[in-house]
């Protein structure tokens, strides 16, 4: 079978399950549509966090924003992963105690105050949709990429799929989905870049991998430094002194930006007890941070075989997975010395 | 005095994680970076490695002292 038609029977697959779950787990009363009757383990709702949040930013582009950036593209590392930190001391905990369905109830409650409560109302609704625009830009390239349709067709098809799961299941149909999803993600992202760790340092374990010697026996760091200084762009673990405040201070707003996301808070009040709350952020951190100590494996990964294969090519060689991308309009060629 | 220990565990959980990051990942960077771990340099492992492995940890570590302090206090919910 072509690879075409395999994609299309995975992907199929996937949504599949993703309906069928969302059938087997039906809403049957407000409190279960909201916050999914308040029932979930910590840790099925640490999966469910990890993949609510971990979507096309995470998935599709931050590999290639930080081997595009080297050193300073940990910003984005550490800012999505520090929030849960701040998530799980400050604020989680208390929420769940207050024991109210979304945010803008527990401010209303707790400031006495319907007009604040608009506030908070218009704010969420403020950050989930500039959020959502962002992953249907994602779903849309997604699909225009592995099922060969117009990125228009692709967005109704993501679309589709989720506001029929959601709307039938409600938050607890979409918690089981999203441990499904946590699982595809996961194994669909670690699987080839342990086989590549494998390939490129004989260390099976990415986080290690890119720390260790090549097969050439340097450090596969100081090669691509070497390779990145070589072909004229800064060497990848060099720091940008002029750029370090930028970097704290995105850092830092990344950080309380992720651990004020509306759709993220609301996970913590599906959980039945505040130590529940507690833990289950420490399990979504952890399953968030094999995805994002991956990452930057990855992007080493990918940027030194770029280099290694794409520099000083001429078009007609180019690889075809190039081609494949350059139709979804993410890359272009051009010819920096006129060959 | 259970606020009160509640409130020093969040001070010291919360430095690590600013000194982690902040410091060793951005500030200190390249400081750090004089030093290696296998072929990482330092700075550059903290801010792409270490610091998100010490979030992980603190977070657990903060779950384990609350739940030792809720059942010292008696509001350990079953």
């Amino acid at each position: 079978m072509s690879a075409q038609t395999w994609t299309y029977i995975l992907v199929g697959g996937t949504f599949l399950v993703y309906i069928i779950i969302a059938i087997l787990s039906r809403a049957g009363s407000t409190k279960e549509f909201y916050v999914a009757g308040g029932g979930v383990s910590p840790i099925a709702n640490g999966m469910a966090t990890a993949a609510d949040w971990m979507s096309a930013a995470s998935f599709l582009s931050m590999t290639g924003l930080i081997a595009f950036m080297g050193f300073s593209g940990g910003q984005y590392l550490m800012g999505w992963t520090g929030g849960y930190v701040l998530l799980a001391l400050l604020l989680a905990p208390y929420l769940r105690k207050f024991g109210k369905f979304t945010v803008p109830d527990f401010i209303g409650e707790r400031y006495y105050s319907k007009n604040a409560r608009l506030i908070a109302l218009i704010c969420a609704l403020f950050v989930s949709f500039t959020y959502v625009v962002g992953q249907m830009k994602g779903v849309g390239v997604a699909f225009a990429r592995f099922l060969n349709v117009p990125f228009d067709t692709g967005v109704l098809i993501g679309i589709g799929i989720v506001f029929f799961y959601a709307v039938l299941g409600g938050m607890k149909g979409i918690t089981y989905t999203q441990v499904a999803q946590f699982c595809v993600l996961i194994f669909a992202f670690t699987v080839p870049a342990i086989f590549i760790s494998l390939q490129m340092t004989g260390n099976p374990i990415p986080q290690l991998g890119f720390g260790s010697r090549g097969t050439d026996g340097v450090f596969l760091l100081e090669k691509l430094n070497q390779l990145s200084v070589d072909l004229g762009f800064d060497s990848y673990t060099s720091i940008d002194k002029n750029n370090l405040i930028n970097m704290f201070f995105i850092t830092g707003a990344l950080m309380f930006g992720t651990a004020g996301l509306p759709h993220v808070i609301v996970r913590f009040f599906t959980v039945p007890r505040v130590k529940d709350a507690r833990i289950s952020a420490g399990w979504a951190l952890l399953f968030i941070a094999i995805l994002y100590t991956t990452a930057p494996a990855v992007a080493v990964f990918a940027r030194t075989n770029i280099l290694n294969s794409l520099s000083n090519a001429s078009y007609e060689d180019v690889p075809s997975w190039f081609t494949n991308w350059e139709r979804t309009g993410l890359l272009s060629f051009e010819d920096k010395n006129q060959d | 005095m259970y606020w009160k220990t509640n409130l020093k565990y969040l001070a010291i959980l919360l430095l690590i994680w600013f000194v982690v990051s902040f410091l060793f990942g951005i500030l200190l960077a390249e400081t750090l970076n004089q030093f290696h771990l296998g072929g990482f340099p330092l700075g550059f492992w903290f801010a792409h490695q270490g610091s998100i492995y010490m979030f992980v940890i603190l977070i657990f570590v903060y779950v384990y002292l609350m739940n030792r302090l809720d059942k010292k206090f008696n509001v350990d919910e079953i």
